[in-house]
């Protein structure tokens, strides 16, 4: 009688007596995401599911990423099959209007100048060792978009999926704080000031709905690895400005954006167990993604500098640094800067024009980065 | 691989933003007509 009682008793204290310090110090970083996107208000969308999920899978004995746990069967469901960071892109695209960018197409070329961190950051990880297809991952984190960085992870190295997503998302919040310092540093007093006239709308509806349609198709024939990044985001944009399927287009950057956001964000944390997590790659990974970020904003800041000398002063540089994907955050960071500096200036629409340049532009990036290396037969 | 992967970005973009100023060419915007 009295041997049942404890044996009993045991088994209520096996949960704590597995717990194991990396399940700690998880706990902990997934109670950090609870209040940076609870009380600071940083992503909560995903970071909530993402530092519940973290703790879910560090709670020992609970079984819930194992072949039959329930946050298992959500991740092999939505993240292994990519199904999740594509269904998000089609909201993405029906929630972005790419009428800034195609009023001044030169924006384009921004987009284009903010990704180049993506690259150098994968050298730079290779030279530290990495892995190609790591290394390919961890620059990818450059992007500064959340679901292109999940698609890519989750194909060429799904091991690093818990910290490659964190670190952008994480790092995509802190967007206000990166990239003043790294705009004020490139720039000079006469360069900030200077003040962009807001164009004329000059585009048509049927300009609008080409855009994505013609964009599918050159980008796929260019680099087809990229095609369902591309494919899905270019479908959203279609719905919306076509008008035709306007409760298809309220699905996408609704429910179906709400629930995927929901179930990608908690399979995300599922990957956040402790002694996967907790180890001295995951911080040199994390130290990498935020640098992919500022090298972002360092190249797309230089590019806007070359465009000023070229236009030979109509363009503020500042505008530079909303190339990067990080919509529409950084587009307003530009703004707020460029009106710190001269309070004439309203440099928001042009600096969305850069800034949705980025959403394609990141997108183009891995595209171009996954085609090239598989031309060159890495992957 | 980091110039063909930057410059092949930086070459897709250019094409594609050529592709928009040569759409806009071709669609031009009609003022008013639009809104209808």
């Amino acid at each position: 009688m009295q041997e049942a009682i404890i044996n009993g008793l045991s088994g209520l204290a096996a949960g704590t007596l597995n717990l194991q310090w990396s399940n700690l110090v998880m706990i902990g970083i997934g109670l950090m995401l609870l209040y940076l996107g609870i009380k600071k208000g940083f992503e909560p969308l995903l970071l909530v599911p993402i530092g519940f999920g973290a703790i879910l899978v560090n709670i020992p004995l609970a079984g819930l990423m194992d072949e039959h746990g329930f946050l298992r069967i959500i991740y092999d469901a939505g993240v292994i099959t990519e199904l999740f960071p594509l269904l998000i892109f089609i909201g993405i695209g029906a929630m972005t209007d790419f009428g800034p960018v195609l009023e001044n197409p030169y924006t384009f070329l921004l987009g284009a100048a903010g990704q180049f961190g993506i690259f150098l950051t994968l050298i730079l990880a290779l030279l530290l060792g990495f892995e190609a297809m790591d290394a390919v991952t961890i620059g990818i984190i450059g992007a500064c978009d959340g679901p292109t960085v999940i698609y890519v992870a989750s194909q060429y190295a799904p091991h690093l999926l818990g910290p490659v997503s964190v670190a952008a998302y994480s790092y995509m919040s802190l967007v206000p704080l990166l990239q003043p310092p790294i705009m004020k540093a490139l720039t000079t007093e006469k360069e900030r000031i200077i003040i962009m006239k807001a164009g004329r709308k000059s585009v048509s509806r049927t300009t609008k709905i080409l855009f994505p349609i013609v964009i599918t198709i050159l980008g796929g024939l260019i680099a087809p690895m990229g095609l369902p990044l591309l494919g899905t985001i270019m479908l959203g944009n279609l719905m919306r400005e076509s008008g035709a399927v306007a409760r298809l287009t309220k699905a996408a950057e609704n429910e179906i954006a709400s629930v995927v956001t929901l179930l990608l964000g908690i399979s995300i944390g599922a990957t956040m167990s402790g002694p996967v997590f907790v180890q001295s790659k995951t911080l040199i990974i994390l130290a990498l993604g935020l640098l992919a970020i500022c090298l972002d904003t360092v190249c797309g800041v230089l590019f806007g500098k070359l465009l000023c000398v070229i236009t030979k002063g109509k363009v503020n540089p500042l505008i530079g640094a909303a190339g990067i994907s990080a919509f529409p955050m950084s587009a307003r960071v530009v703004q707020k800067e460029g009106f710190k500096y001269n309070r004439k200036n309203y440099l928001l629409m042009h600096a969305m024009g850069a800034n949705a340049g980025g959403q394609i532009g990141s997108v183009m990036a891995a595209a171009v980065m996954l085609s090239v290396l598989k031309a060159m037969g890495v992957i | 691989m980091l110039i063909v992967g930057m410059g092949g970005t930086l070459a897709t973009l250019t094409f594609m933003s050529l592709v928009m100023v040569l759409l806009k060419r071709l669609f031009p915007y009609k003022g008013e007509e639009e809104g209808k």
